[in-house]
Order: structure tokens, then C-alpha cells, then sequence
């Protein structure tokens, strides 16, 4: 892999641009690999450059249906942060974002990691409470997380309405300073790139038909592009991973819901943090292009159509307008949807399956994004080891017949 | 934006339902004596179809009769809906 | 007045009525029937801004929503907009508007020295640098972002009204060009209900920019009489201004109507802008199409237009563009422009096409007028900066697509181009129909459909005018019978029947270059965003194959036009970087909205005082003439304490809390949920749903109740009572009320349809009033009548039917601040006679109001907990210290099976405890953690978590609720609670009832 650097730009631009090394190459897919990771997003390839790297397994295949980066990676509204409440989920997220803090050198591609800092504003004497239980949680995990006044959030984001008139005013937040966003597109290109530098096929446009099985274990996918025999298999297909476990035969505490998140014009920097609130039900942050990029819940009903209701978008503009009076006039240009696959209690599951040889890594709901490094990382080490890191051991499909769940619906803020 | 059907009312626009998940989910006659194994089946698992999906809506504004409707979950072509106990003709999932 | 390129005469404007307006600071004149950008044009303006990346000079391309670059800044604050498109503005009195996006002015932009640096600007350079040294991202990206961004936004909230309408219709027609005006009139005349919308301000679509004839007449005067039909008609609603920006599921059109963007002065009634939200049965989409640029060298110079778009002026806004032009077009109907030149007085120095010998109907006339055709020829270059002065032309061997011999030049001030026609296809790709490539006609068309939705005309491919219209007039009647109108059948075309001949279009999705494809740098596809062709090839060449890769890579579409022009070329050329079909490639997603959608107007009226639903009990406004704060419960808006003079809030809650214990207090407590429930089987299913057994409760009995989800955990509490055998009054929590009924309903709906059981939810019907504390009885003693309030004859947990203050009431004799309390319910509309009452009756006891907080702590000083304050969705029955309310008589309640499991027996779950400071006069914060040393480092294990926490003026110390581990067997242990990372409060695991624990006062 030849390294990108304003050296290496210059370079490239005596002529035109026209030697980079491919970003990854398109091979057709082998016989056999090691490891067939299904899905090619962001976890998916994280979960391969985990595997060559850490693990020094060198036949991996990735199979993505589309193309890579396509699915939620490419559709969310790039929040990174890991103030989450209870201790499993804090840790296996603040695990992730220190993994952020050096991604861009160690893929050697800039993902645009900007600490801008994200706000979770409280609305109400309880959501103060909440916030409160999440900030002192949060610091005593060691995971910077500050609770603030009405007056200094107005501070930090002057054009928010903290006006005591507004239907629901604003009473304080919490704000974690090293959250912020990265460029989503860049996380799946630069682990796609880093993971095809370890010899990682990377296979587009192939989509998994079928998971063969032989002696309670099993030993290869059918794909649109032939049958690939595997000796372990990782699914990271978020929204599809009902699909995949029927293949398998074993079902999933998993429903799929629309996402939908949508960007304005671009207009000249007025935000330069992540703002979200959980009971006005909006979430935004501009981009260094300048556009907004906000996002809400989910849609209520099961989807696979990566699209949801206009009148989620209408809600959350009257949410963003009372927090942002000054938006009104700024346009929405482009909407989309992503399909997430949600639990019961909002947490993951990460790890092995009642099918022998085939590891799981889904259930993460409106929360995938930002755990990407880390979610990858842990899945690595669960397939090379055949056994779950102490970080994902909790994320068990097991916890939901022993009733061991870990809620984040309850205190957690928004889980996005 | 959907356009649900109540088997009650008639054609009515989403914003007047509430959803309720996968329908005909049929609660344990005897849940003590059931394994744990069983009761996390019943509790959370779910058929999350790609596909043809029995599922329940409440006409939460309007006459608050739960139903169910067989939807198309990536059309999200909504192919009938029936009342709660009624037995469908049409129902293909 | 009149602008110096304004032809004398012609076009729609009225010129009777001139209309001054003010561009980048300058005065000019328009006229009204003036876009914005034909204003500027008609004044010789013709640099309009600067592009995103490069900040090159840039002009008016195109005469609609398609324009890449004439964004402006329109009006002032605080109904500044930025990024309006100048295509699009009406012309009005006063208008004022500026480039956006340069500095210090549009002519000298100082960021355009950016373009010296283009050859390190290749596209995704930002993934490729600014990594070292790391710490340095922040101030690069500061840079990046100062230079992202086109307008700003108003510094101030918005004053303009938006509004929305639910519309339902038989048929919806998109489009009033020749097709949509055919298919309305047909589905009009069969009696259906018809909406046609349209973004323009007139109805004529394409008829418009066009001199065409119909019928020997004027295409406008067939508009004219379809429009005088269809005005006559009931049930058409005709909606000009409009645009249909969304498609989306079960037939939902979303339409954004600009009742008042076109005029200077408000009637200070009508909205600025208002949303249908269409429903329609049938959707018939007669969008059109948008003409293609061409991509060559220097391609976005100010002069260059769509040659559409230049017509389009001529004719309908009577704007002389130039002095000299040039047409450049791979088709014939770009040869309609050059007519419409000359007619303009615009000298034509030729027409450049790289077909050998075009001969269709149109370049033959052109031919007869003396233009020189250069056919097999094709512009490489344009000469000039902020204006044209020439193009160079070279030749091009059609079958090869490669240029050939010397260059040479042609004078010319204007540049008209075509590269043939995309069909809008957006809203049917919205709606999920699919596209095809259509090889002959070189553009995508509409596939297979998904919902009940038919594309007619030039946004089906149909290019041919009669064509269109007899399309449309199919469409239209049968989009109606479908909808069950009209008999199925068509009137015929009358207004056009000649077909023109056409020669086939040369397809060219960049014109042919030397050499390296990467170095082309300068040959635009997307104007808005600067990615050129060769930003293209060498996405391609890195591996970027996907055209959803190429896009994000690129940036390929992703302006404010959402790449109405350029995305179709892209593709093409993506095609030829990878040697692949154009029709393998495919689109990228249609996505809404077709055109930018502000905020307000997505909001519409929900906003402000509308942005929820205030609920306000029978008595808010006593509360609020009393001085009361109110806390958000909810919708609720309660009392939340009512500071006397300048009391502080502590100063005020203390005051009620004392009242209460001593003499007696009055709440508010309407909120709480109230289920009426009724039927034969009413007890069997309060056993199902509830812990506890109720099977012995007597009328007249109240019965304190814990509801579990399936899940085993604690989701609602409330006291119910027995008001008859077949009656019960059950109370929820305030918030928690809908929760509950749907899901009490859902249970005896879907699964127990057996029981014979029906609820109502009574909430609001009821005004409740608790009067606590040791006078209240004989306070209440005061004003009932017909009840003996004797303890024998009315004991705690009872309910009584009586009077109250002349009104009839039911009383409960519960309590959730363990004092004497009775809770009063009465008809909603006696609420607030009857808390007027109780005031007046209980002066003499010095009768206090008290609000949520007293509540909570009175409430917390007994150790009741509330369910979403002290639990959080994952707390058992066991966890609150609550096993007493579990009965052991009963096989099967809803959750009991989840509570046997393998977590919910764990001796170390978080349990419900008191916890008392060592030192008293701390007050431990709400939401603090609890640890087990008083040092340590991170991560610091917790112990729990405190839920609640006062300082108690009954007991003289702080008190506090909270959840522990092991909890239950730690009783008068030590632990510590975290402060701010350095501080801790030590104190000690108590019993949670701090007050009167044999619960004496409240049975008196």
C-alpha cells in the first residue's frame, strides 16, 4: 500500500493523478478462506483488518452484497461519542473511541475525526436526573463526560433557544467533549483500503443465498457468485441479520427498523458541536461542508425499505426549529433512510451462535456507527479466538434467556 | 406515509395508529412450566420477515381496536387487515 | 426602465407594471412576469457567483430548478435565505439579493486563487492529507470549514407563517406541460376529484419557453382554453407554485405550495409557504424533462446555457442574450434555439454538431436561414474568463469518437449547448419504480411501477409534442376510471397531429479530449460542486467503481440541485472509465426532496406554543393566579411549588412539606391516570394483570397494585378501587396513563378476548384533589354531606360515594404522603368550584397548596418510590423491596415467568435503600453514584446509583433513595457517594421509610 501524504499528493499531481494505487483490488472470490466476514460495512471490514492485523489471519474474504460502505455506514448521521450508562456498554464504547482517536494514521486515510463535542440536552427535572446518573457514571468509568447549565450551554451554542418560555426549555445537558463526528464514507474506504493491504478480499456485488452446514457446524456460504467454502463465518449485516439467522436456522431477538436521517444546504459555520435531545427528539451537527445533518428516531414499524414516513421528518423539523429558531429558512435538501436492527434493550449482540463456527455481530440498533473501530476489533478476537473479549462477553445472545440485559433505553439519552 | 386500513373504520393515514410488532404471538398457556429457553422465545424473539409480516396496529386515535395487517415489509404494500380472531382467507405469511 | 437586453417587445411579461430590485448592492429594473435571473440577464448581468471548490466566475446555466449556480442570499434579515436559485425567484418589488460564497465581491474572489492549486485538489484529496501531524486536524479543519458553506443564515427567528393541508384526491397531476394539461382535463371532465400542481407560477410547462404552434395557434392559447375548462370544473383544484418535492409510500405526495415567495407584501394572512400533503388514489407524473449540458474544457464559463434555457429567455422573458452565439448540440431540438436566436436579433455564428450531416426538419430550416453548420465537429475549449469571447472547435470522426485535425476558432459571446434530454424521473424513482436505460433515446425512463403512478410524456421518454399529448390524454382518463370515473375511453388530439422528423441523437457524455482523461481538470459534469470529468476517471482508476462510490467520492450530485444536470453525464462517463454499458452502471438513488424544503415549512404550524399539546388540569389557572412554578410532566403541566413573596424554592417547599405534616395541605393530582373498568370479568383480569391477588377486595375497598411488563419488570403503579363488584377505578401514573391503556387494551384484545371487560380512560373526565394531613378531616367534615368520615366508618384504603361542596364525588381514603389523606374526585368541570372550596373551608387550618417537589419528598420521607424517577425499566418487584406484593396464590400474572429467571434471582441486583449523610445537613445531588471507597482510581466500580434526594425539614436531615448492589443485606453499612470525580459524601445504607414507619398517621 502506498502511503497518501501531502508528499505523495504533490507527487500525484505532476501527473494528474493518475497513478494512485487502486484502493483495493476486485478479485473474484477463491474456493476456501479462513474467515468469510458477510457484510461490507463498516463493521464488516473492521472486523477483517482486525483479524489480518491482530490475528495474523491471512485468508479472509469479504462479502458485500452491494457495495462496500453502503449500507448504515453510508447513511448515518456520523456521531461518534461513548457516554452510554451502564458499565458494559460505556466500556466497549469508550474502547472504540480511543480506537478513533488514531484511526486516520493507523489506516493512513483521514476520516476526519473532529472532537467538536456533543451535547445531550435535558428537558425536563428527570431528563436532569438521567443526565446527571450518565455524567457521574460516565466519569467514574474515566470517560469525560461534564454536566452544564442552561447558561452554559447557550454559551457554547449561541444560536440554541434557552428561552424558559418555549414549550420544553432547556435545563441543562451533558456534554462529552471528545465526541464529535468522522466522515462516515472514509471509515469504510480506509478499512476497506487498510484490510485489502493484508491481502483481505474484498468482494463486491456478491450477495449470501444460503449457509451450509455440515455436523452441527458451518463450513461455507452459497453466494450469487458460487459456492465459498469457510472455516469460521462472521456475519455484520446490521438490518439483514434476521435473514442471515434464518439461513442458519436459529432465530433473533432482532426487529428492523427504518432510520432516517436527512442534510440542508450548505450554509456558512453557526454549529460547531453535536447537539441532541432526547425528549425534544432531534439530533444535528454541521459539516465542514457547512450542511446540517440531522437525524431522529426510528420510524415505529419494521422496514426493510430504507426509507421511513415524511412525517418523521415534519416532527423533527418542529423539534429543530424550536431548538434552533433560526433554522426555519434553511432547506432541507436530501433525505434517506438506513434499516437498523434493534434489540430489547438497545445493546448489541457480539459473539457466537448456536451454529458452530458462525459468529454474530448485530443488534446495534441506531448506535453502530461510532462503535465501528471497536465493534470490530472485539468481533476480531471472538472469531480468532472462538471465544467473546472480556469488553463483548456481556453482549451475549445468552442474555436474553437469562434476562442479564443491559438497558440503555432507560437513562441513556439518545442512542445514536 | 402509510395507509392503514382498520377492519373497523376504513382507510385512515398512519398518524392515527400505533404499532404494535409481530401479531399472533401466542402467549404460553402455562408459562411456569416452560424453560427459560422458551419463555426468551416467546418474549423476544421475533420472525422480523423480510417480506410478507403478520403484524399488529392499535387505531390508537380513533377507534382503539387492535388488529392485525399483513404487510410487505419492503414495499410496505399492505395486502389485508383483519380483525383480532377473525380467521383470514387471504393471509399468506 | 427597461433593462439594455430587453427586446422590445414579446415575451409574458407585463410590462405595464415595472418592478425595481437590488443585486450585489446595484439597482435594477424587471418587470413583473421576471425570474430573478432573467432580470439580471435582461440587464446584462451575467456573473452570478462562484463556484464551491474553485470559486470560478459562474452564470445562469439553466431557467428552472435544474440551475447549479445562480445561488443568491435573498432578502434581508430575518427572512435572509440563502441558497435561493435565481431561476426560481419571482421578481418583486424591493427584491434584494447577493452572490453568496465570495469575498470580497463576486467579480474579485479572493478564494479563486484556489484554482492555482487544483492539480492538489483532486477529488477526495481531504482523505488523502491533513493526517500529520495529528494534532493539527483541528486548525485544518477550521480552514475547511470557513471555506464550506455557500449562504448564512438569519440571525433571527423566522416571522413568517407556514401552514399545511391534508388533501385527498382521485387524481394527482404533476406537470402542466402538454401532458399534464391533456391528462387533467380528460380526468377532469369524468367528474374525479383532480389536483394539478405545478412549480412554475404559470400553468404551460415547457409550452412557455417555447414559439410553437398548436393547432396553427399559439401554444399558450390551447393552454388558455384547457385552463378556462378546467377552472370551471368543481372538483379540480389547481395549484400553480407548487412543487411535488416527495414521493412517498401508499400513494402520499408531499407538495410545497409558495402562497406569498413571489410578492413583496404580505396580506398578513395568507402563510409564506403551505404543504399539501396529498393523498391521491392515482398519481399521474408529467414532469418533463431537463436538457443535458455538454462537458468540454472550460465548459462552465459565464455564457455558456442550456440552449433550452436560451429559448427560454428569448421567448418568454424577451431577453436579448448576446451579440454573437454558438450552438453546440449532439440533437435536433437545440436547432429550435437557433431560430429562436435570430428572432432575437442574436447574430448565430454557427451551429456545432458532431453528427455528419444532420437532417431532420429542424437543421434543415436552421440551413435555410443561412447558419453555417459545422457538422462532425465538436467545441474542445472556451476562450474567455468572467465572459466568452470565442470557442475553438476541432473535428470528430463519429464512428471512432475521436477528434481529429487542427483546432480553429469562432468569435461568439454566448454558448448554447445540448446533450440531449433527461427525463424527470425523480418522483417515479421516489416512489419506487424502477428506471431502464433506453439506448435509442440515450436516457434513463421509467421502468416498472410500484405504487398506482403513470409517467406521460417527456419524463417518459416521449419527446415528440403530439406524442405527449396523446399520452396525457390517455393517462388522464384512465387514472380516472381506475379511481371508478369516467368510462375508459379518450377524446382524441386536437391540438397537435404533425410529427416532426428527427435525426437520432449523438450520444456524447463528454466531448472527446487528448491524451490523459485525468488531466482535464476544467471539463465541468456537476457545476455546483466542481467535479470534472477527470475527477471522474481517476475516482474510477483508484478503485472507486460504484456510482454511489464515485458519487461520495466525487461529491458528483451532492449540491442543493441534487445533480440534475450533471449526474446523467457523470454516469456515462464512469461508464467509459470502467468500459462498461451505461445502463450496467445504473443511477444513484432519486432521493427527496426534488427541490429544497425549508424547515418552516416542514413544521408548518407545529411550532412554538403548537409544538406539543399543553395539558392543563381543571385548575391551572388557580395555580397560575396563585404564583405557582409548573413543572413538564409529561404533556402536564403541574404545580411544581408557589412561592410566597420571595421565597426561594427550597424556603417554599419546606413551608408546604410542614403544612402537610402539621396541618394540612392541598394537591392538584388530576393528572393521574384513571382507568374506568367494567364487566363481569373485571376482577379476573385485575389477577392478570397485577402482582397481587384481588379476589377478596370488597366494594368499597382500595388496593394498591404493581404492573409488571413481560419482561418481570416494574412498569406502573397505581391504587385501584372497588366500586362495585362488576367496577373498578384503577389509578396510574401521571405520565405512564396512555402507556397503560394501550397496553391493558392490547391484552384484552389480542389474547384474553374472553374476558368480558371493557375500559375507559376517565383521566380527564375527573378533577382530583388530595387533601393531606392530620386537619383534613376536619376540613373535609366541613364541606361533605351524606358520608361518615368516622375511621370505623371510612378507614384508610376505602372509598365513599358522597357530596363534596354540593358535588357529587367519590373519596378515597389513600395516601401517598402517610398522612390522614383523602383523595376527592369529582366531574372535571366542578374541579375547580371544588378546590376553591376546599381553600375556603381550610383557611382556618392555614390550609397550604403544595406542589410536585413537597409531593415528592413528603412522598420520599416514606420511602414510596416513583416508578420512572427511582426505577428505570430494569428494577423487579423484588428490587423495590416489594415481594410483599407477589402473591404466592397465583399460578400466572403478566411478567411473573421473567422473575424466575437466571437474573432476576441474583442475590447482587441493584436493590431499593435509604441512604442518610453522616453528615446531615448534606444533600447528596440526584443521579450521583455510589462507590464502595472513598478513594480510588478509574474505572471506579459503582455500587448504584441515587434516585432521589432531599432535605427534609420534618426529620431535620437529608434523606435519600437509591439502588445498590446487594442492597437489601446491607443495612447501616458505610459507602460513599462520588462527587465531581475528588469529593465524596459519606453515608450510611438505611431502611428507605424514614418516616413513620408503622405507618400510624395515615390510619388515624
Amino acid at each position: 500500500m502506498k502511503r497518501y501524504s501531502l508528499f505523495s499528493l504533490v507527487r500525484n499531481g505532476i501527473n494528474h493523478h493518475s497513478n494512485w494505487d487502486r484502493v483495493w483490488r476486485n478479485p473474484n472470490p477463491r474456493p476456501e478462506y479462513d474467515v468469510v466476514i458477510i457484510g461490507g460495512g463498516g463493521h464488516g471490514l473492521a472486523t477483517a483488518y482486525y483479524l489480518a492485523k491482530e490475528h495474523k489471519i491471512t485468508k479472509i474474504a469479504v462479502l458485500e452484497k452491494g457495495y462496500i460502505g453502503g449500507g448504515n455506514t453510508g447513511r448515518n448521521t456520523e456521531i461518534v461519542r461513548s457516554n452510554y450508562l451502564w458499565d458494559e456498554a460505556a466500556q466497549l464504547y469508550e474502547f472504540s473511541l480511543k480506537l478513533w482517536q488514531n484511526l486516520s494514521s493507523e489506516l493512513n486515510f483521514n476520516l476526519m475525526y473532529s472532537k467538536k463535542g456533543v451535547l445531550n440536552l435535558g428537558h425536563s427535572l428527570q431528563d436532569m436526573r438521567d443526565i446527571s446518573r450518565r455524567v457521574n457514571a460516565n466519569r467514574l468509568n474515566g470517560i469525560d463526560s461534564e454536566l452544564l447549565s442552561t447558561e452554559e450551554v447557550k454559551g457554547l451554542v449561541p444560536i440554541i433557544n434557552t428561552s424558559p418560555d418555549t414549550r420544553y426549555p432547556i435545563l441543562g445537558a451533558s456534554l462529552q467533549k471528545r465526541g464529535g463526528t468522522a466522515r462516515h464514507d472514509g471509515v469504510a474506504w480506509g478499512f476497506g483500503r487498510a484490510a485489502d493491504a493484508f491481502g483481505v478480499d474484498i468482494i463486491q456485488g456478491c450477495e449470501v443465498v444460503g449457509i451450509r452446514q455440515e455436523d452441527g457446524s458451518a463450513v461455507g456460504v452459497d453466494t450469487t457468485k458460487g459456492y465459498i467454502k469457510a472455516k469460521k463465518i462472521g456475519v455484520a449485516v446490521a438490518g439483514h441479520s434476521t435473514v442471515l439467522a434464518n439461513m442458519a436456522g436459529f432465530r433473533l431477538p432482532i426487529e428492523t427498523h427504518p432510520l432516517q436521517a436527512w442534510v440542508t444546504d450548505p450554509i456558512k459555520p453557526v454549529l460547531d458541536v453535536v447537539v441532541m435531545s432526547n425528549s425534544v427528539h432531534a439530533y444535528v451537527s454541521q459539516t465542514d461542508r457547512g450542511e446540517l445533518l440531522a437525524g431522529a428516531g426510528i420510524d415505529a414499524y419494521v422496514g426493510y425499505g430504507q426509507r421511513g414516513s415524511f412525517s418523521v421528518l415534519e416532527h423533527a423539523a418542529s423539534s429543530i426549529i424550536e431548538l434552533f429558531p433560526i433554522f426555519s429558512r434553511i432547506r432541507v435538501v436530501r433525505q434517506w433512510g438506513g434499516i437498523v436492527d434493534t434489540t430489547p434493550d438497545a445493546c448489541p449482540i457480539i459473539g457466537k451462535t448456536p451454529l458452530k463456527g458462525l459468529f454474530l455481530n448485530c443488534g446495534w440498533g441506531t448506535g453502530g456507527y461510532k462503535a465501528t473501530p471497536g465493534s470490530g476489533w472485539v468481533f476480531a478476537y471472538t472469531i480468532a479466538n472462538d471465544t467473546p473479549h472480556n469488553l463483548n462477553e456481556p453482549f451475549s445472545l445468552e442474555r436474553f434467556i437469562t434476562g442479564k440485559l443491559i438497558d440503555e433505553h432507560g437513562a441513556a439519552g439518545v442512542a445514536h | 406515509m402509510l395507509m392503514i386500513d382498520c377492519p373497523w373504520c376504513g382507510n385512515r393515514d398512519e398518524s392515527e395508529f400505533m404499532y404494535g410488532g409481530e401479531g399472533n404471538i401466542v402467549r404460553p398457556q402455562d408459562p411456569e412450566s416452560i424453560s427459560d429457553d422458551s419463555w426468551s422465545d416467546y418474549l423476544f424473539m421475533r420472525k422480523n420477515t423480510k417480506g410478507l409480516y403478520m403484524e399488529q396496529w392499535l387505531h390508537s386515535y380513533g377507534c382503539r381496536r387492535w388488529f392485525l395487517a399483513e404487510r410487505e415489509t419492503v414495499s410496505y404494500e399492505i395486502l389485508n387487515t383483519h380483525k383480532i380472531g377473525e380467521i383470514n382467507p387471504e393471509s399468506k405469511s | 426602465m427597461r433593462g439594455a437586453y430587453r427586446l422590445n417587445s414579446g415575451g409574458r411579461l407585463d410590462r405595464d407594471r415595472p418592478l425595481e430590485f437590488t443585486f450585489n448592492g446595484r439597482i435594477y429594473s424587471g418587470y413583473v412576469g421576471d425570474t430573478l435571473a432573467s432580470a439580471l440577464l435582461a440587464n446584462g448581468v451575467r456573473l452570478v457567483g462562484r463556484s464551491f471548490k474553485y470559486h470560478r466566475p459562474r452564470g445562469i446555466v439553466g431557467s428552472g430548478s435544474e440551475e447549479p449556480n445562480a445561488l443568491v442570499q435573498l432578502g434581508k434579515n430575518p427572512r435572509t435565505s440563502p441558497n435561493q436559485i435565481a431561476t426560481q425567484i419571482e421578481l418583486y418589488d424591493g427584491l434584494s439579493a447577493s452572490s453568496v460564497n465570495c469575498w470580497p465581491s463576486v467579480k474579485f474572489d479572493i478564494r479563486s486563487l484556489t484554482g492555482m492549486f487544483s492539480s492538489l485538489l483532486p477529488p477526495g484529496f481531504y482523505y488523502k492529507t491533513f493526517m500529520w501531524p495529528r494534532f493539527l486536524w483541528g486548525l485544518y479543519e477550521l480552514i475547511l470549514r470557513r471555506s464550506g458553506g455557500y449562504g448564512v443564515a438569519p440571525d433571527m427567528k423566522d416571522p413568517d407563517r407556514y401552514d399545511k393541508i391534508n388533501a385527498h384526491c382521485d387524481v394527482l397531476i404533476v406537470g402542466s406541460g402538454p401532458a399534464g394539461l391533456s391528462a387533467a382535463v380528460e380526468a377532469g371532465r369524468t367528474g374525479a376529484r383532480v389536483i394539478l400542481v405545478d412549480e412554475q407560477a404559470e400553468f404551460g410547462g415547457s409550452i412557455l419557453n417555447a414559439n410553437e404552434n398548436y393547432h396553427k395557434s399559439h401554444g399558450m392559447n390551447w393552454v388558455s382554453s384547457i385552463l378556462d375548462e378546467l377552472k370551471l370544473m368543481p372538483e379540480v383544484t389547481l395549484l400553480p407554485r407548487s412543487t411535488a418535492f416527495g414521493y412517498y409510500d401508499h400513494n402520499f405526495v408531499g407538495v410545497l405550495e409558495r402562497v406569498t415567495d413571489h410578492s413583496s407584501i404580505s396580506d398578513g394572512l395568507s402563510p409564506r409557504q403551505r404543504i399539501w400533503r396529498v393523498r391521491a388514489k392515482e398519481v399521474v407524473l408529467a414532469t418533463g424533462s431537463i436538457e443535458r449540458p455538454l462537458v468540454f474544457q472550460n465548459n462552465d464559463r459565464p455564457g455558456v446555457m442550456l440552449a433550452s434555457s436560451v429559448s427560454a429567455y428569448i421567448n418568454r422573458y424577451a431577453v436579448k442574450l448576446g451579440s454573437s452565439a454558438v450552438v453546440f448540440t449532439n440533437n435536433d431540438s437545440a436547432y429550435s434555439s437557433v431560430l429562436d436566436l435570430l428572432s432575437s436579433g442574436v447574430d448565430v455564428a454557427g451551429v456545432i454538431d458532431p453528427r455528419p450531416k444532420p437532417n431532420g426538419t429542424l437543421p434543415n430550416i436552421v440551413r435555410s436561414h443561412g447558419v453555417p453548420i459545422f457538422d462532425s465537429s465538436v467545441i474542445v475549449d472556451v476562450k474567455g474568463s468572467k465572459n466568452i469571447r470565442a470557442v475553438e472547435l476541432m473535428n470528430i470522426d463519429y464512428d471512432s469518437k475521436k477528434i481529429y485535425g487542427k483546432s480553429h476558432k469562432l468569435r461568439c459571446d454566448l454558448v448554447a449547448v445540448s446533450g440531449g434530454w433527461n427525463p424527470t424521473v425523480h418522483l417515479h424513482s421516489q416512489s419506487g419504480g424502477t428506471l431502464r436505460y433506453d439506448v435509442s433515446k440515450s436516457c434513463f425512463v421509467p421502468g416498472i411501477n410500484s405504487q398506482n403512478e403513470q409517467s406521460v410524456g417527456s419524463c417518459n421518454g416521449t419527446f415528440d409534442l403530439k406524442e405527449c399529448i396523446d399520452d396525457g390524454i390517455k393517462a388522464g382518463s384512465r387514472a380516472a376510471y381506475a379511481t371508478g370515473f369516467g368510462v375508459g375511453e379518450w377524446s382524441e388530439n386536437t391540438a397537435c397531429t404533425d410529427f416532426q422528423t428527427e435525426d437520432p441523437l449523438c450520444p456524447m457524455w463528454k466531448v472527446p479530449s487528448s491524451g490523459n482523461e485525468s488531466k482535464w481538470t476544467k471539463q465541468f459534469v456537476d457545476f455546483q460542486t466542481d467535479t470534472s470529468s477527470s475527477d471522474i476517471y481517476i475516482a474510477a482508476r483508484e478503485g472507486y467503481e460504484s456510482i454511489q462510490h464515485v458519487k461520495r467520492y466525487t461529491t458528483l450530485g451532492m449540491g442543493n440541485d441534487q445533480g440534475k444536470l450533471g449526474n446523467i453525464n457523470g454516469i456515462g462517463i464512469l461508464a467509459d472509465a470502467l468500459g462498461q454499458d451505461i445502463s450496467d452502471i445504473g443511477t444513484t438513488t432519486f432521493r427527496p426532496n426534488y427541490t429544497p424544503i425549508s424547515y418552516g415549512a416542514l413544521a408548518g404550524p407545529d411550532k412554538g406554543i403548537l409544538f406539543d399539546p399543553v395539558r392543563k388540569t381543571a385548575i391551572h389557572e388557580w395555580h397560575e393566579a396563585a404564583g405557582a412554578k409548573f413543572e413538564n410532566v409529561g404533556q402536564w403541566k403541574r404545580p411544581w411549588f408557589y412561592p410566597r413573596g420571595r421565597e426561594f424554592m427550597e424556603e417554599a417547599v419546606e413551608r408546604e412539606c410542614l403544612a402537610v405534616r402539621e396541618s394540612v395541605g392541598v394537591l392538584d393530582a388530576s393528572t393521574l391516570g384513571k382507568i374506568d373498568i367494567k364487566g363481569p370479568n373485571a376482577t379476573d383480569f385485575l389477577e392478570r394483570v397485577y402482582t397481587n391477588s384481588w379476589r377478596k377486595l370488597q366494594v368499597g375497598q382500595c388496593r394498591y397494585g404493581l404492573m409488571l411488563g413481560e419482561d418481570g419488570m416494574v412498569m406502573d403503579d397505581g391504587v385501584t378501587a372497588k366500586l362495585e363488584d362488576d367496577h373498578y377505578l384503577m389509578h396510574t401514573t401521571s405520565s405512564g396513563a396512555g402507556n397503560v391503556m394501550n397496553w391493558l387494551e392490547l391484552w384484552l384484545q389480542t389474547e384474553w378476548p374472553d374476558l368480558n371487560v371493557y375500559l375507559t380512560s376517565v383521566t380527564d373526565q375527573w378533577a382530583t384533589i388530595q387533601i393531606n394531613g392530620p386537619n383534613s378531616r376536619n376540613l373535609l367534615s366541613k364541606i361533605c354531606e351524606g358520608i361518615d368520615l368516622t375511621n370505623d366508618a371510612f378507614p384508610y384504603m376505602a372509598v365513599r360515594r358522597g357530596v363534596v361542596a354540593g358535588v357529587q364525588a367519590r373519596i378515597f381514603r389513600v395516601s401517598f404522603v402517610g398522612e390522614l389523606s383523602y383523595e376527592i374526585n369529582v366531574n372535571a368541570d366542578y374541579g375547580l368550584h371544588l378546590w376553591e372550596s376546599v381553600i375556603g373551608a381550610g383557611k382556618n387550618y392555614g390550609i397550604t397548596p403544595f406542589g410536585t417537589e413537597a409531593m415528592h419528598l413528603l412522598r420520599a420521607e416514606k420511602g414510596y418510590v416513583i416508578v420512572g424517577q427511582d426505577t428505570d425499566g430494569s428494577m423487579t418487584p423484588s428490587d423495590l423491596g416489594m415481594n410483599w406484593i407477589i402473591t404466592k396464590r397465583k399460578d400466572d400474572f403478566l411478567g411473573k415467568r421473567s422473575l424466575s429467571r437466571e437474573d432476576s434471582i441474583r442475590t447482587d441486583r441493584k436493590q431499593l435503600v435509604g441512604l442518610i449523610t453522616e453528615d446531615p445537613s448534606t444533600v447528596i445531588p440526584e443521579g450521583s453514584q455510589v462507590i464502595s471507597s472513598s478513594s480510588g482510581s478509574v474505572p471506579v466500580p459503582m455500587l448504584g446509583h441515587i434516585t432521589s434526594s432531599y432535605m427534609s425539614p420534618t426529620l431535620g436531615h437529608s434523606i435519600a433513595l437509591g439502588f445498590v448492589e446487594g442492597g437489601h443485606s446491607k443495612l447501616g453499612e458505610k459507602v460513599y457517594v462520588s462527587i465531581n470525580d475528588s469529593k465524596v459524601i459519606s453515608a450510611f445504607i438505611s431502611n428507605p421509610v424514614f418516616y413513620d414507619p408503622q405507618g400510624k398517621r395515615q390510619d388515624v
